[in-house]
């Protein structure tokens, strides 16, 4: 492609620290774009960013957060498209980003498939992951969307509830958009006006989803529930305690919907939860979160 | 002769753009008489959207203030809708993005843009490949989908001017709208492949032209120029006293085209 130049948005962090250590492994110069307000609650990742030699921009149009990202990575990819590619964060933005995003993280459901076919000789009874654009979710889905046993439950960010505005509950609270490139479902108002939505975790702050989300969720082949902030927090904890695993807040709301789940099903039941960040870098803010609650 | 066609008869033809409820729905309907008096020959107006993706930060901002005013899809109509009312004859267009068209009800949208006297609409954020869904029903309400040709275009140019109706909208940069000192890339070159392919159709500059050499320089190379940033800039400075100045700045484009 001749491309020399790497620019990525990021929410958390996680697809930024991603996109700058390839981009150091290869030599590429990498810019990341990260709203503001991420950039606050994320640091730790924006120090491994900078670490890795990516120069990192703080967005501050719109809600600051990752879908002013998004807009402004596209804006940049218009200013200067000759020598740099946008390696997108999630399997969203205009064809084929969904489809390429898709494939790489398919991997995730690949490897699942396989290790639990040589341990167990059979495939799990639910596969859940978090949602915000969605990548680590159909990653995880993807090579089981054909197998009707395995149930499919994609884990959204309620906020402070699907009924308050603070919400990115998209799924449960959106409706058929055109954004970014793609159609999907959108949080927004009656006039089409993109919702300014809100989240704990900075990974699920986006008011969109990925349109092959929209279409699971149309034909039911995938569940998609909304976990408030006060639930992801819980299963953070929780998971930290029990297991010695910092789980990312992005990861603990699939978690938390396991913890629900669980106590459902039968003992010799499967369930997989796919813990897509590490936690560390959430440290700081849950622990501040505390404190606010506790106040 | 269609409303387009007669904003191009009167040789090169000057187009300025505002953002609707920028500070208030009122200056914006002040603004397009004051323009319409000055001699424009099409107006730009634009539906404050949340995300304007395509725009640079000064129309960002006019973007934000529109949505702060509390102006909304059906104020716009509403606007021109009386100054049709009051005998405004000046063509004006939309500019606005797909899920502001789409979330109204797109069928439903064209119409109310026929019944409010506009006749072109531009969505920066539709491509060519894309361009139907609202392409259809533009045109069947009398509505031209204006096609938009970038540097990056390429290879993409005889289609998207083969397809093109109204206008062809030259972008004469890369990047995001806004005002720069000089504009980088061949425009030249991009009007005259959108020639070689349609004679018929009016070619306007647009993105980047900043004042009145600018205009002269871009009028030079083609069919009519297209300025927003420049213009939005004085409202953004002077609120709703802005029309007196925007006066002034339009009688400077005129007199340096024409």
């Amino acid at each position: 492609m001749g491309k020399t130049r790497l620019i990525a948005e990021t929410g958390a962090g996680q697809h930024g620290v991603a996109t700058a250590t390839a981009a150091a492994l290869l030599g590429m110069e990498c810019e990341i774009f990260m709203g503001r307000e991420d950039t606050e609650r994320q640091t730790l990742n924006v120090y491994r960013m900078e670490l890795l030699g990516a120069k990192v921009h703080a967005v501050d149009t719109g809600t600051a957060t990752l879908k002013d990202a998004v807009s402004e990575t596209f804006r940049e990819w218009t200013r200067r498209i000759s020598d740099t590619h946008y390696a997108i964060g999630s399997v969203m933005g205009p064809h084929p980003f969904p489809t390429i995003v898709r494939d790489f993280q398919s991997v995730i459901s690949e490897e699942i498939k396989a290790q639990l076919l040589e341990k167990e000789g059979r495939l799990p009874d639910a596969v859940i992951a978090c949602v915000g654009g969605g990548s680590n979710a159909i990653g995880a889905f993807y090579h089981f969307i054909g197998d009707e046993s395995v149930r499919l439950i994609g884990c959204e960010a309620a906020g402070r509830g699907i009924d308050s505005p603070d919400t990115a509950a998209t799924i449960n609270t959106g409706r058929i958009g055109i954004f970014h490139g793609m159609k999907s479902i959108f949080c927004q108002d009656r006039y089409g006006q993109i919702a300014p939505v809100y989240s704990i975790s900075a990974g699920l702050d986006y008011p969109g989803i990925g349109p092959e989300h929209a279409q699971l969720a149309k034909t039911g082949r995938a569940e998609y529930v909304a976990v408030t902030d006060d639930e992801a927090v819980d299963a953070f904890e929780y998971l930290s305690r029990t297991e010695g695993i910092i789980p990312a807040i992005e990861s603990a709301h699939a978690l938390s919907v396991a913890m629900k789940l669980a106590p459902t099903m039968k003992k010799d039941r499967i369930i997989v939860v796919n813990i897509s960040g590490r936690g560390d870098k959430d440290t700081a803010a849950i622990a501040r979160y505390k404190r606010e609650e506790h106040q | 002769m269609t409303d387009i066609e007669r904003a191009f008869s009167r040789g090169k033809a000057f187009i300025p753009f505002m953002t609707a409820g920028d500070p208030d729905i009122k200056t914006t309907k002040s603004l397009i008489k004051v323009l319409a008096d000055e001699g424009a020959d099409l107006i730009e107006v634009g539906i404050p959207f949340s995300d304007p993706t395509a725009e640079g930060p000064v129309i960002q901002s006019a973007n934000m203030r529109g949505i702060a005013s509390g102006t909304t899809t059906d104020d716009v109509f509403q606007a021109v809708k009386e100054l049709r009312e009051d005998g405004l004859d000046v063509p004006i267009a939309i500019m606005t993005y797909a899920n502001v068209v789409f979330s109204y009800g797109t069928a439903k949208f064209m119409k109310k843009m026929k019944d409010s006297g506009f006749c072109a609409l531009i969505l920066p954020d539709v491509p060519y490949e894309e361009k139907t869904e609202f392409s259809v029903p533009a045109s069947s309400e009398g509505i031209s989908l204006i096609s938009l040709i970038a540097p990056t275009s390429q290879d993409r140019i005889d289609k998207i001017a083969s397809d093109a109706s109204g206008f062809i909208y030259c972008v004469s940069s890369l990047g995001v709208t806004g005002m720069s000192d000089s504009i980088s890339s061949d425009v030249g070159e991009i009007v005259r492949s959108v020639k070689a392919i349609r004679l018929d159709i009016p070619a306007a500059i647009g993105f980047g032209i900043s004042n009145a050499q600018s205009a002269a320089a871009m009028a030079e190379l083609s069919d009519g120029v297209i300025i927003g940033s420049a213009i939005v800039n004085i409202i953004a400075e002077h609120g709703s006293d802005s029309p007196r100045y925007v006066r002034e700045f339009a009688k400077g484009i005129v007199s340096a085209i024409r």
